[in-house]
């Protein structure tokens, strides 16, 4: 079991600098979205680059899901917070748009746990599609069919669309493809 | 009463375009909250209204770094009045009912979705950057704003009698979106902004598809309303900022 000394143990900036990124990734990564927070940021591929800058102090890349995400600015700060309470000093964050965010970025350990809280994760390496026609079948979260149907395009935010199972009646959230 | 006074470089202006388009379309859309016929469609019109307003602090925050006046997003948003305003008469047209809301959404969103996707080979990375993502976003609004035509349209006599008048309100707006004056031609020229005459086929073809299953007609192009991008704008925007720039107007510099 760790001690309290050895949680509350800072790593300085004297410290070695791949040791000092590792344990602010590793905090940073940690944080999760507040609007799912089943998934960490890392999962979501939010988390895109944490690197020492020239001046010594953490630089942290994050990426906005979409452009009027209200979660953004919170999980900044979040970040910020954790990193510092990790010992590595005040990280500067910044906000990139390039690489727009996908949904492929989430990785499996996101999709496992998207579909833990009930949301349908997006299909796989299909981020781009059509303007008009029929979607990849979305499979409910809660039994499993693939009988499922489009109730509304946008959910309770905006990375959501709301469904519904032909077989069970529940309706469910899916997370929408980008 | 505050009010700033830009220095519209080509640059600067295109960019005050496109936000001020976003914003003011964004905050006609916000008007329904807690309005829209339904749950689902309340959410779905508050979240096209976040994606635009993202969009538009997205727009200002550049606009600003390139004015170098050391201006906030927020300065270009509460501190111009409707005549600095640059947007689209469209986006400032009263909310109307539902049939015109989506009208106006498909209007907009047929158009912004071939303007972004063409803008992501911008020669200026920050817009190449932004338009990236609002390619992505408009896909939806066009989705859904497509299909809800369609239902409306072709659906009940008064839902069609509804979006037939939205459609005779709505068409001499639709000519201000591929007008290209003096500042649109250089950063044409500079391949930072597309041509809008190389995005309307994708417009006119998005239309017509959701018209032709709409059962709508296509009205005939006759004399187009104008001003909005140069400052000319009808009465209500003014009454729409009065509301929007309230805060700041009353207590300057506030913040939550
Ligand atoms: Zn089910």
């Amino acid at each position: 079991m760790e001690t309290i000394t050895q949680r509350i143990e800072p790593v300085t900036k004297g410290a070695d600098p791949a040791r000092l990124v590792e344990a602010a990734r590793a905090a940073a990564a940690r944080v999760v979205d507040p609007e799912i927070p089943t998934i960490s940021i890392a999962d979501l591929g939010v988390l895109r680059d944490v690197r020492l800058g020239a001046d010594g102090v953490v630089e942290i890349d994050i990426t906005p899901t979409y452009f009027g995400c209200p979660a953004m600015r919170l999980i900044a700060l979040e970040v910020e917070a954790a990193v510092e309470r990790a010992g590595c000093g005040r990280p500067r964050v910044n906000l990139v748009l390039s690489p727009a965010w996908t949904t492929d970025w989430i990785t499996q350990a996101g999709r496992d746990a998207l579909l833990e809280a009930g949301i349908a994760p997006p299909p796989p390496a299909a981020s781009r599609r059509a303007l008009f026609g029929e979607d990849t079948p979305v499979a409910c979260p809660n039994c499993g069919s693939h009988d499922t149907i489009l109730i509304s395009e946008f959910g309770s935010t905006a990375c959501k669309a709301l469904r519904r199972c032909q077989s069970c009646g529940e309706p469910f959230h899916a997370f929408k493809c980008l | 009463m505050t009010t700033i006074a830009v220095a519209e470089t080509p640059l600067v202006l295109s960019l005050l375009r496109l936000a001020d388009t976003a914003l003011v379309h964004s905050h006609r859309l916000s008007e329904w909250c807690g309005h829209a016929p339904m749950i689902e469609e309340d959410l779905a019109l508050a979240n096209f209204a976040l994606d635009l307003l993202g969009q538009a602090r997205a727009l200002y925050a550049y606009a600003a770094e390139v004015e170098g006046a050391g201006r906030t997003e927020d300065d270009l948003a509460y501190l111009r009045d409707a005549p600095q305003y640059r947007n689209v008469l469209m986006a400032e047209l009263p909310r109307g009912d539902f049939a015109f809301t989506i009208l106006r959404g498909l209007f907009l969103s047929a158009w912004a979705h071939p303007f972004w996707q063409a803008a992501t080979g911008s020669t200026d990375t920050q817009i190449a950057a932004i338009a990236a993502k609002a390619e992505k976003e408009a896909a939806y609004h066009v989705r859904h704003t497509g299909e809800w035509t369609i239902r409306l349209g072709d659906g009940t006599d008064e839902s069609r009698r509804r979006m037939l008048a939205a459609l005779e309100a709505l068409w001499p707006y639709t000519g201000e979106l591929f007008e290209a004056d003096a500042a649109d031609r250089a950063m044409i020229a500079a391949g930072v902004l597309p041509d809008p005459a190389r995005i309307r086929p994708a417009w006119e073809a998005t239309i017509a598809r959701v018209f032709d299953e709409a059962l709508l007609p296509r009205p005939a192009d006759g004399w187009m309303q104008t001003g909005g991008r140069s400052g000319r704008h009808t009465e209500h925007l003014g009454h729409m900022l009065a509301v929007m720039q309230h805060l700041q107007r009353a207590y300057p510099g506030c913040s939550w």
